[in-house]
């Protein structure tokens, strides 16, 4: 059986690495313009080093907001959705961590997802199509899931990953579409200007391409570690199995998910035609979770 | 020469030694708080049970005042859990008020217009929430003690356990009836 402990370990130290290469890509971009157009200046040195650290902190502190914001959550209060908030309060009293802010998205299809970097300060947000298709074994068993991507640190990775990641591919679309439009201006100094322009472009194509591929690497396995990990919680791994066989059929497509925030999503929430999915078959999950 | 190495060794062994038993001490300490800690959530949803049932006993009063009998249980149940002292005693105590707390719900399903007001809607929501909380804060200590109990009954650590008097936790057994109340849903 999958254990807490050992997939938090790992996820702590895999946070820790993302973060530490994060802040080495955002360094390299940045000291990589700062030669480009001022040249060899030692204030553009210790500029990029500021730079990336307040990226790193500001994404850090702001993940969870900005994601929440992100998918259009609110908060639930308990009058509107008691129901909810006992659900998700008993669970976390089953998982030993604290209470999770609860949030809802106002969305007809079916779909969740935890966000925050600590299980101090995390939150959990549901769509109002999920509430109003679950009964309340069903409901409890995504909770659980979510609760144990809470628990097992893989929210703080996710987040850290899609805030961080997400946001560097953003920002050097904008980079690109930046050094084509200064070109005229600025333009690269030095004799080694071309080489640093050539690292520049570099990080420029290649950032999107990382920022796929970790996100490739944070899905698939932890869902099904989660999904196990959920039901250990519940106790009942037919309530969380249900769950997904009618999310499978209602479709959990969000409009305000984006090709950034998909992996933190319960099911997939993107429609159409992936070139590398985030979410691991929901016919598989099902099954695994039916042989437990 | 060869003396001084030797000493170096057993100063390098000792030194590991005693970081393992402060490592493994600390982990234990940490797991058997982790068993207060998951007591003491039960106790607070036992007292948030506690507190609801003059509210429900009210709002099904003001419904079906004849059924005198089931509201005296519950007001007695209620009673026996504050005057209960003990683990063994309280917990009796506590399944008994369960027991009345589901026969005061059963009674108020032959009142449809108490089943449809909303104050009442809210409090059995209210109310199988608890149970529910109760039950999973239960499941989470028994949890917290089978992780404890491993821990100290294998080796290595429990050459630590024996040396500082880390004994064996009680499960917390729930009886036939209790279980069937956890599945029951109002």
């Amino acid at each position: 059986m999958a254990n807490f402990f050992d997939l938090a370990a790992e996820n702590q130290r895999n946070s820790y690495v993302l973060m530490f290469a994060v802040f080495i890509i955002t360094f390299a971009a940045a000291f990589g313009f700062s030669f480009m157009f001022f040249g060899d200046n030692p204030f553009g040195l210790f500029l990029s080093v500021l730079l990336s650290a307040a990226y790193i902190s500001i994404t850090y502190f702001a993940s969870d907001r900005i994601v929440l914001s992100l998918s259009g959550a609110r908060e639930a209060q308990k009058g509107e959705f008691p129901y909810l908030v006992n659900v998700v309060e008993g669970l976390s009293l089953a998982a030993g961590v604290p209470a999770p802010k609860i949030y809802v998205v106002d969305d007809p299809a079916p779909n969740a997802f935890a966000v925050g970097t600590s299980p101090k300060n995390s939150s959990v947000a549901f769509t109002t199509g999920l509430l109003s298709t679950l009964d309340r074994a069903e409901l409890e068993g995504v909770a659980a899931h979510e609760i144990s991507h809470i628990k097992n640190l893989d929210s703080r990775m996710a987040t850290l990953a899609v805030v961080m990641v997400g946001l560097i591919a953003i920002l050097s679309e904008l980079g690109l579409r930046s050094m084509f439009w200064g070109r005229g201006s600025g333009g690269p100094r030095g004799r080694n200007g071309g080489l640093f322009a050539l690292i520049g472009l570099f990080i420029i194509i290649i950032a999107p391409l990382i920022a796929q591929l970790v996100r490739l690497a944070l899905s698939r396995q932890r869902e099904y570690l989660a999904d196990a990990t959920g039901a250990q919680l519940t106790r009942y791994p037919a309530g969380l199995a249900s769950a997904l066989e009618k999310i499978g059929k209602a479709g959990s497509y969000v409009r305000r998910a984006s090709d950034a925030t998909a992996p933190l999503y319960f099911a997939n929430p993107l429609s159409g035609m992936q070139f590398l999915s985030t979410h691991p078959p929901i016919e598989e999950r099902i099954r695994r979770l039916k042989a437990m | 020469m060869v003396l001084e190495t030797i000493a170096l060794v057993f100063a390098g062994i000792f030194v590991l030694v005693a970081v393992f038993f402060i490592f493994v001490y600390n982990s234990l300490v940490g797991k058997r708080m982790q068993i207060d800690n998951a007591w003491s959530q039960i106790d607070v949803q036992l007292k948030k049970r506690y507190d609801l049932v003059p509210n429900l006993v009210e709002t099904v009063k003001g419904y079906a005042k004849h059924e005198k009998s089931v509201f005296e249980n519950v007001t007695r149940a209620r009673a026996a859990v504050m005057g209960a002292t003990g683990v063994v005693e309280k917990a009796k105590a506590e399944n008994a008020l369960s027991q009345t707390l589901k026969s005061i719900l059963a009674v108020a399903e032959n009142y449809p217009t108490l089943r449809a007001n909303e104050n009442f809607k809210m409090l059995q929501e209210e109310l199988s929430g608890i149970e529910n909380k109760i039950a999973y804060a239960r499941q989470f200590y028994n949890d917290s003690v089978l992780t404890y109990n491993t821990a100290i009954q294998t080796v290595p650590t429990n050459m630590v356990a024996g040396i500082f008097g880390f004994t064996p936790r009680e499960f917390f057994k729930a009886d036939e009836t209790e279980r069937q109340n956890v599945k029951v849903s109002f």
